[in-house]
C-alpha cells in the first residue's frame, strides 16, 4: 500500500533563515529606551544597542566603580553571574560579561569588560560576595586575572590542568591526569570571630576532611572544616568534582544535540533545564512553541519541581537519621517516573523535549495519569509533614541551623527556595512569567530565618502550590493541536513526508547534515529551576554549533555561602545545613 | 633414592576431577536430596577441602553483597531509587549500604568519574578489603559516556578493574539490579579470583 503523494506544497510559508543575519530581540527597543536612561545616571557606560537586556560594555578600570554605583544607586543588588566569551580573533579576545539584577525594579542589566590576552582586570569581589567564585572560574577556563582576588586559583578543572579549557583554541578532549601526589592541602582560614578564642580553649584544633566521599555530601562536595572541639571555627569548600565539561561540550556540539547536555545539569528537575535551553533558542530564532507543547511543558515542569523537592527533603532527613520519610517520598516520585516514561519512555533524564516543541505527543490518558498523582501527592506530603514537623529531634536538628540574612543571601546571588526561605519573594514564574504562568493562581511562599527549618518549610509549601498549578492546568484541559513548531528550519518533517515528497526530503536532509542556524547573536533567558534561576546565554554565530553556552547555576551562588554559613556551627548541623540547600553537583560543576 | 613403600594404599583418596565452573554451582550444595550427604563426606576428604568451602563461601557472598555506592551524578539517583521501596534490592540482599569502604565488598560506581576526583575512587578501591567487586553503572563509569571531553575519565577500567557493566544513561533501576544479579552468578560460578 503506497500512499505516495507526488507533488503537495509545504504549508510553510514563512522566510528562509539565512546565515548570518543578526539578531533582532522582540524587545530591543525598550531595552535600548532602558539603557539609555541607565547610562545617564552612571558614568563610563558605552551602551550596546540592539540586545535584550540593557548592554553596556565598560572600561576594565571602571568596572568597580560602575557596580558599585549600580548596585548602591539603581538597586541593583543581586549578582546573577560572571563568566567570560573568548573571541580569538579580536585585538581584546576575552569579553568578561557580568549580568545583574535588581528585586527592587524587577529588571536586569548586562555589563561586558573587554581583555586582552595578558590583561588583569580589577576584581569586583568587594563589591558582591557572589561574584568571587564567578571570577575565579573564569580565571580557570580563560585565563584572566583579577587584580585584588582574595584567592584566585582553578576552581573547577584540578591542579595538574595546564592551559584553559574554554579558550577557542584548546582542544576539546586534550586530559590531563592527576595523580594522588598532585591533590592540593586544603587548610581552611580561620573565621575572625573565632581568632583569639584558641588559648582559651580546652580543644587543640583539628582540621576535618568531610568528602568528596561522604554519605552526607550529596554528589560530590567537599568540604574541609576546622574544628575546635565541636565547633567549626573555619571551613572551605572546594568544588569541581564533576566538572564534566558541558559549556565546551555544547560548543562542539549543534543546537538540538545539547538537549541531553542540559539534562545533565540538575538531575532531579531534569525536564526544567530542558525548558531553559529550548526557550532560550527560541528566543534567539524568534519562534514561539505551539499552545499544547507549552502545557506539556508547564505540566512536567511542576511535576519536576515537584520531585526536586522531594528528593532534597527526603535525603536530608535521611542524613538527619529520619529514614522512613526517604522510602516514604520515593514513592511518588516513582509515580511520577512512570508518566514521564508514558510521554517518552525515559525516566530520570527524558531528553523530552525539542527545539520548537517536543519530541513526541503525550499519550492520549496523559490528564488522567497527571490528576491521579495530583491526588495522591498531598496524602504523602501530609503524611511526612506531619512525621517531621511537630518532631522535637527533627525542630533541634534545624531550628537556627546554617542560617544567612537576606541581605548575605541576596548579596551571594542567592534564588530560589534558598532566597525565599530569608523572605525575598523572588521567583522567575512571577517576575518574568514564561509558559503562562501568569495565567495561573499560585503564590510564592515566604519564611523567616533563613535557616534549615525555613528551607524545608518552603520546599514544602511549594509542593503543594504546585500541585495547585497542577490542578488547575487539568481543569482547563489540554489543548489541542502539534506539539511542534510548523517551521522546516526548526522541526524535523514526519517521515512519511520524508519518504514520499522531495521538498521534506530536503528539509530533512538539510535540518540533519546543517542544524539549526540561528541568528548571529546573544541573548539571555531565564526559568525558574528546582534550586532558583536557571539560565541560559547563548552566543550563536550563525552555524550549526553554539558560539558559546552558558548555564547559570542556581546551586553555585548558594554553595559559595555554605562556609559562611556553617562556621560556628557544628558537624551534624552543617551536614543538615548542607542537604536543605539541595546542592546538585550536575549542576554546581557543569 | 629408593621408592618408598606405602604402607596402607587404601588412606589415599583418590583425586576427583574438578567440575566444571558452574556445574556444581548450578545443582547447589544443599538443595539437592541425597546430594548434600555425599557432599558433606567429602567435604573431609584432604584434596579439595578449600574448592567446597569456596563454592560455600562464595553462595554466601553472593547473596549479601554490601554495596559502596561511589555516587557522583544522575547515576546515583537510579541508584536511590534501586534500593528505596519501589524497587527494593533487599530481595537480592544486597541492601546494606555501606559508605565506609572497610565495611563494603561491592563498589558502585554510579555517574562520572571526572579526572579531578580519579584519585580519589582509586583510594577508596584500596581501601576496601578483599574479595572486593566493582560495578561499572552507566555510559560514563564504562567509558565517559557522550562526555569525550578535557576533564572526564573515558571509563572507570582506566583506574579500577570492572566486573559488570551496566549500560544506559543512566539505567534503570531494574538494569542496575539485572547488573547485580549477574554479579551474584559470577561470583557463585567462583569465576572472579583476584587477589
Amino acid at each position: 500500500m503506497s500512499t505516495l503523494t507526488k507533488f503537495s506544497p509545504i504549508p510553510y510559508t514563512g522566510p528562509a533563515p539565512t546565515n548570518r543575519e543578526p539578531y533582532v530581540p522582540a524587545e530591543a527597543s525598550k531595552m535600548d529606551a532602558r539603557g539609555a536612561e541607565i547610562a545617564s545616571k552612571v558614568g563610563g557606560l558605552a551602551q550596546e544597542t540592539g540586545q535584550d537586556l540593557p548592554t553596556f560594555v565598560v572600561e576594565k578600570e571602571r568596572i568597580v566603580d560602575v557596580l558599585r554605583s549600580l548596585k548602591n544607586d539603581l538597586q541593583f543588588t543581586l549578582p546573577l553571574e560572571c563568566f567570560g566569551v573568548d573571541y580569538p580573533d579580536r585585538a581584546k579576545r576575552f569579553d568578561v560579561v557580568y549580568q545583574l539584577y535588581s528585586i527592587a525594579n524587577n529588571e536586569r542589566v548586562r555589563l561586558k569588560v573587554r581583555v586582552g590576552e595578558n590583561e588583569n582586570i580589577p576584581s569586583s569581589a568587594p563589591v558582591y560576595q557572589g561574584l568571587d567564585w564567578y571570577e575565579r572560574e573564569v580565571f580557570d577556563m580563560y585565563g584572566v586575572k583579577f587584580d585584588g582576588h582574595p584567592n584566585l586559583r582553578r576552581i573547577l578543572t584540578h591542579e595538574n590542568f595546564q592551559g584553559h579549557a574554554l579558550r577557542k583554541d584548546y582542544d576539546p578532549a586534550q586530559r590531563w591526569l592527576l595523580t594522588e601526589e598532585g591533590v592540593a592541602k586544603i587548610i581552611p582560614k580561620i573565621d575572625p570571630r573565632f581568632e583569639r578564642e584558641e588559648s582559651d580553649s580546652d580543644y587543640e584544633r583539628v582540621t576535618l576532611n568531610l568528602g568528596p566521599s561522604h554519605p552526607a555530601t550529596h554528589g560530590t562536595l567537599r568540604v574541609v572544616v576546622t574544628l575546635d572541639g565541636e565547633k567549626i571555627v573555619g571551613a572551605d569548600t572546594e568544588i569541581g568534582y564533576l566538572h564534566r565539561c558541558f559549556e565546551k561540550m555544547s560548543e562542539t556540539h549543534s543546537y538540538q544535540q545539547v538537549i541531553p547536555f542540559t539534562d545533565r545539569l540538575n538531575y532531579c528537575s531534569a525536564i526544567i533545564n530542558n525548558v531553559g535551553y529550548c526557550m532560550t533558542v527560541e528566543k534567539l530564532l524568534g519562534i514561539k512553541a505551539p499552545e499544547r507543547a507549552d502545557y506539556v511543558r508547564l505540566v512536567l515542569s511542576e511535576l519536576m519541581r515537584i520531585g526536586d523537592h522531594l528528593i532534597c527533603i527526603g535525603t536530608n532527613l535521611v542524613d538527619m537519621g529520619a529514614l522512613t520519610n526517604f522510602w516514604y517520598l520515593f514513592q511518588p516520585r516513582e509515580e511520577m517516573y512512570g508518566l514521564i516514561e508514558a510521554c517518552c519512555g525515559a525516566r530520570l533524564l527524558p531528553s523530552y523535549l525539542r527545539i520548537g516543541g517536543l519530541a513526541v505527543d503525550v499519550p492520549p490518558n496523559f490528564l488522567q495519569l497527571t490528576q491521579n498523582l495530583v491526588s495522591s501527592m498531598p496524602r504523602y506530603l501530609n503524611d511526612v509533614d506531619k512525621l517531621v514537623r511537630t518532631n522535637r529531634i527533627f525542630r533541634d536538628r534545624v531550628e537556627g541551623v546554617g542560617p544567612i540574612s537576606a541581605q548575605d543571601a541576596i548579596d551571594y546571588g542567592f534564588t530560589g527556595p534558598c532566597l525565599r526561605a530569608c523572605g525575598v519573594p523572588y521567583d522567575v514564574r512571577k517576575a518574568s512569567p514564561y509558559l503562562g504562568y501568569d495565567t495561573y493562581d499560585f503564590d510564592v511562599p515566604i519564611a523567616d530565618g533563613g535557616d534549615t527549618y525555613a528551607r524545608y518549610l518552603v520546599r514544602m509549601e511549594e509542593m503543594r502550590q504546585s500541585l495547585r498549578i497542577l490542578q488547575q492546568a487539568i481543569d482547563r484541559g489540554l489543548p489541542s493541536g502539534p506539539v511542534m513548531v510548523d517551521n522546516p528550519y526548526v522541526a524535523l518533517p514526519p517521515k512519511e513526508k520524508v519518504y514520499n515528497e522531495m521538498e521534506s526530503l530536503i528539509y530533512h536532509f538539510k535540518l540533519i547534515m546543517h542544524g539549526i542556524q540561528p541568528p548571529v547573536g546573544e541573548t539571555y533567558f531565564q526559568v525558574e529551576g528546582g534550586n532558583g534561576e536557571l539560565g541560559f546565554y547563548i552566543v550563536s554565530d550563525g552555524t550549526k554549533n553554539p558560539y558559546r553556552v552558558r548555564a547559570r547555576p542556581p546551586c553555585f551562588s548558594i554553595y559559595q555561602a555554605f562556609a559562611k554559613m556553617i562556621t560556628g556551627q557544628t558537624i551534624p548541623d552543617a551536614i543538615a545545613a548542607l542537604g536543605s540547600l539541595n546542592i546538585i553537583a550536575g549542576e554546581l560543576d557543569r | 633414592m629408593p621408592v618408598q613403600k606405602i604402607d596402607h594404599p587404601e588412606s589415599i583418596i583418590p583425586r576427583k576431577r574438578a567440575a566444571a565452573p558452574g556445574q556444581i554451582a548450578e545443582k547447589g550444595l544443599i538443595t539437592l536430596p541425597g546430594e548434600s550427604e555425599r557432599e558433606v563426606e567429602d567435604l573431609a576428604g584432604a584434596t579439595y577441602l578449600t574448592t567446597k568451602l569456596d563454592q560455600v563461601v562464595n553462595w554466601a557472598r553472593g547473596n549479601s553483597l554490601w554495596p559502596l555506592p561511589f555516587g557522583t551524578a544522575c547515576c546515583a539517583i537510579e541508584f536511590m531509587s534501586m534500593v528505596s521501596s519501589h524497587y527494593d534490592i533487599a530481595r537480592f540482599g544486597a541492601e546494606v549500604v555501606r559508605f565506609s569502604p572497610r565495611q563494603a565488598d561491592l563498589m558502585i560506581v554510579a555517574g562520572t568519574i571526572v579526572d579531578k576526583i580519579a584519585p580519589v575512587l582509586k583510594k577508596i578501591y584500596d581501601q576496601m578489603p578483599e574479595p572486593k567487586y566493582v560495578i561499572a553503572m552507566g555510559a560514563c563509569a564504562t567509558s565517559g559516556g557522550f562526555y569525550r571531553a578535557y576533564h572526564v575519565v573515558q571509563g572507570i577500567d582506566e583506574i579500577i578493574p570492572v566486573d559488570i557493566w551496566v549500560p544506559g544513561c543512566p539505567p534503570t533501576p531494574d538494569g542496575l539490579m539485572y547488573g547485580i544479579l549477574k554479579l551474584k552468578e559470577k561470583i557463585e560460578r567462583g569465576e572472579i579470583r583476584r587477589g
